[in-house]
């Protein structure tokens, strides 16, 4: 197997009994691809229980399961042609289990679709056609199995054919294929069939092969959310996984919420041999920043263009898996990417069957299985993305009481602007984290700040001179180099804010957009300091405050317990 | 992106959840191939560093290799291992006489429950594979055992997008399965690819070699020349023979290890 192959994800769905463990056991067994073992097991439960073969088994592996010819719970198999890999998911069909459908299905990319021919379209064909229609699924291939019950009857593969073309085109869906096979004896599995010359499209197998593999998203975006912030040593790493898009080496990033910048000063490593750069789309990373902020697990990291939306109420699709009703007002707990926060449901739009495409109100709740539209409110601001522009942060789940009861993904959003905080004065707008306040956090051993709320300040208006971790005189001026702006605060209240080209020093002191003074005294050093400023590239940011700013002449760090 | 690749950052995706969400965490380790590319992987995760113990559960019928090897390996990375066994059951006369399913009932599911119990772990990372057996093909990454380390297979909570199980009641815990979606080459691919030590009992002496390794009365040998990784890799990408054939307490009757996971079993 060469490295560069491409796997593929797909899920086995439709109704209970219809042949969806059965096709995946004999294209696993026609094709070699199980170990003797595996097999010699299923042939000697066959023979203590007197029955046939079932290739069922191959996949069904508990007790239960082979006891009652049902599946209950999804696995996954790896599989390989000459193309490529594949991860094969077995889905189990009963509607009891359509939790463990949605474990299986949530993970796929292209799914195929079983109907016995037989039977036709039922309940369940109907319903996870639709669970993968809201998962994002888009590649969908309809397997006609059990044509052996059928007589092989060409009349038979086109009336499912139709029937279920009728439902998919509400969904937005469209059936690749349609390919009437039986699992049982092995017909249009891996080898043409004589029993089927009526038909001339793909075997399973070469259906498989031509599912496209889609690239990831797009590398415009990029999305990191943080797992975890580690301080193992003396390195400060943000640890997380890169959910969209490509991060170097002195990026410039944005953290949401709340919105600080910072630039990447390097990718971490264990081992030389990973060394890197620049990192790509579902990598784990760690990141080693220029700034230590006060980071956190949940905030999510992007480029300064194409931010995600933060937001504390969306409107989502969303299936129901829990026992008990959702209902208006409800409180549940909501993951999204690795944020958590509680959050009540605001209104349900409408509720959907998912096997009828009927929609209701929503006054009596939302109940098993069923799915709906919603608008969810959460207790804070979360960042997110609408799930056509980045699945990983446009999807959610809602955990009651231990457990994941629901999962949807994001349809809408209010978006609600970043809290600005600084100075305006008419168009101009200087940000600053003058007035938030430090802390040195014992839990996390690092230097840590409070995000300060919104607060913006106009020509006139008095500022806070004092925190709890800050005091300023009545008389200074703040510098903001990167934005070219000055601000100066004349007893206590803003007086004006300028450009930084027609500043002239005056002697008093001045502070830049975090409240650390420069250390100068005399006009000469600071245009010495402007320039330095001026000249400087991002990656100098270190050098350049160590040589210019003094962080204690306004600002102290108190400690304090945990976040 | 290749295969290992991804299944490598999954890993590391999955021992970070663990390590922030789940309070207090272990990693069991066999000494094994897979635990010991799950360890090789937690180095990954963590930058170097191993910010949990690792345990060892010890019938003391083990292979005298592997406890040579784990007491070098873990004095040469500085790891904080702890070595358990159930000391009660041995004195008490268990072992390979008493019969297969007592034996590994006794020395290795109480074990690991008691040990479980005494550190009062909330989370057990464990180097299972789906494609290793029947039961073990569905599991979770993260899962629920209960407060007699039952595992409820029957009913597993939903799974999906990576959102873990990261909330039970107190006195539950959860294994986490870091290498579910590794088969037995990738695992050896892996090892290649990283250079990374291994036990050499892997490696073919005098025409054969360990494929699994487990207590010595009950793992046996293969009939092999592969005596380096790159060997096994050619080996194994030929073989029909299921990994965990030469492991007797698979083969006793159709179900076994559902009934012995079921009951703690890792
Ligand atoms: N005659 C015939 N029987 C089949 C065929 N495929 C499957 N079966 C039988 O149909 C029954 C159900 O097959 P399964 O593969 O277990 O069905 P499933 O869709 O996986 O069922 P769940 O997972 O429980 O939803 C078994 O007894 C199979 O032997 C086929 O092509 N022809
Ligand atoms: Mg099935």
């Amino acid at each position: 197997m060469e490295t560069s192959r491409d796997i593929l994800k797909i899920v086995v769905a439709g109704h209970v009994d219809h042949g969806k463990s059965t096709v995946i056991g004999r294209l696993l067994y026609d094709a070699d691809a199980l170990p003797q073992g595996v097999i010699d097991k299923v042939r000697r439960i066959a023979g203590e229980t007197g029955k046939a073969f079932e290739f069922a088994y191959l996949l069904d592996a508990f007790e239960e399961e082979q006891k009652q010819g049902i599946t209950i719970d999804t696995t996954q198999l790896q599989f390989h042609t000459a193309k490529r890999d594949y991860v094969i998911i077995d889905a189990p069909g009963h509607k009891e289990f359509l939790k463990n459908m949605i474990s299986g299905a949530a993970d796929a990319e292209a799914a195929f679709l079983v109907i016995d021919a037989a039977r036709g379209v039922e309940e369940q064909s109907k319903r996870h056609a639709y669970m993968l229609s809201l998962l994002g699924i888009k590649q969908v291939c309809v397997i006609v199995n059990k044509m052996d019950l059928a007589a092989y009857a060409a009349r038979v593969y086109r009336r499912i054919s139709r029937d279920m073309d009728a439902f998919l085109e509400p969904l937005g869906l469209k059936a690749r294929a349609y390919i009437p096979l039986s699992a049982l004896k092995g017909d249009n599995v891996l080898r043409r069939s004589d029993n089927l010359d009526w038909y001339d499209g793909h075997t399973l197998i070469q259906a498989l092969d031509a599912f496209v593999k889609e690239g990831r998203h797009g590398e415009s975006r990029l999305r990191l959310p943080v797992q975890d912030v580690y301080k193992f040593d003396d390195r400060r790493i943000i640890a997380g996984r890169l959910e969209m898009g490509r991060l170097k080496e002195g990026d410039a990033i944005v953290i949401h919420p709340g919105g600080k910048k910072t630039t990447v000063r390097a990718l971490a490593y264990w081992l030389e041999k990973d060394r890197a750069a620049e990192a790509g789309p579902g990598q784990s990373i760690g990141l080693i920043l220029e700034d230590e902020f006060f980071n956190r697990r949940g905030e999510v990291i992007s480029h300064e263009t194409a931010p995600p939306l933060t937001t504390r109420s969306f409107q989502a699709s969303l299936f129901w898996m829990g026992q008990s009703r959702l209902r208006v007002g409800q409180k549940y707990k909501l993951k999204i990417a690795t944020q958590e926060t509680e959050a009540e449901i605001g209104e349900i739009i409408r509720v959907i069957d998912a096997s009828t495409l009927a929609a209701g109100p929503g006054a009596e709740g939302v109940k098993l299985n069923d799915v709906a539209e919603v608008i969810i409110k959460a207790r804070e601001a979360v960042v997110l993305d609408l799930f056509v522009n980045c699945p990983a942060t446009g999807r959610f789940v809602l955990v009651d009481d231990y457990n994941v009861v629901g999962g949807g993904i994001v349809t809408g959003v209010e978006a609600a602007p970043e809290a600005f905080r600084g100075f305006v004065s008419g168009d101009m707008k200087v940000g600053c984290d003058l007035f938030e306040e430090y802390y040195y956090s014992v839990e996390d051993q690092a230097v840590n700040k409070l995000p300060g709320p919104g607060l913006t300040y106009t020509v006139g208006e008095a500022v806070p001179l004092a925190g709890k971790s800050f005091s300023y005189p009545e008389f200074f001026d703040i510098a903001a180099f990167r934005e070219k702006m000055v601000v100066k605060i004349r007893a206590g209240l803003t007086a004006e804010v300028l450009p930084l080209e027609e500043y002239r020093y005056g002697g008093l002191p001045v502070v830049d957009g975090r409240g650390f003074a420069f250390r100068i005294s005399s006009c000469a050093q600071w245009a010495a300091c402007a320039h330095d400023y001026a000249a400087a590239t991002v990656a100098d940011e270190a050098a350049l405050s160590a040589k210019w700013l003094d962080f204690s002449a306004y600002r102290t760090i108190p400690f304090a317990g945990g976040a | 992106m290749n295969h290992l690749d991804m299944l490598e950052a999954q890993s590391v995706f999955i021992l970070r959840e663990a390590y922030k969400k789940l309070g207090k965490l272990g990693m069991l380790w066999s000494i094994g191939k897979d635990s010991t590319v799950m360890l090789w992987l937690a180095k990954k995760a963590f930058f170097g560093h191993c910010p949990f113990p690792f345990i060892h559960v010890d019938t003391t019928y083990k292979i005298p290799e592997m406890i040579a090897y784990r007491d070098k390996t873990a004095a040469d990375l500085g790891l904080d291992l702890i070595v358990y066994s159930n000391r009660e059951a041995l004195a008490a006369g268990l072992g390979p006489a008493s019969g297969r399913l007592v034996c590994c009932q006794a020395l290795k599911t109480e074990a690991l429950q008691q040990m479980t119990r005494q550190y009062a772990f909330d989370g057990l990372i464990v180097g299972v594979r789906r494609d290793e057996e029947g039961s073990r093909s569905k599991e979770r990454v993260f899962s629920e055992r209960n407060a007699q380390d039952q595992w409820d297979y029957a009913n597993q909570p939903p799974e999906l997008w990576d959102q873990f199980k990261t909330d039970f009641p107190k006195g539950h815990h959860i294994r986490v399965h870091p290498l579910l979606q590794w088969n037995e080459l990738d695992v050896w691919r892996y090892i290649e690819r990283e250079n990374m030590p291994i036990i050499d009992l892997y490696f073919a002496r005098d025409g054969e070699r360990y494929r699994s390794l487990g207590c010595a009365p009950c793992t046996g040998k293969i009939a092999s020349k592969a005596a380096t990784v790159a060997e096994i890799i050619v080996e194994l990408e030929k073989t029909s023979v299921a990994e965990r054939a030469g492991r007797a307490q698979d083969q006793e009757d159709s179900y076994a290890m559902q009934k012995l996971r079921k009951a703690g079993y890792m």
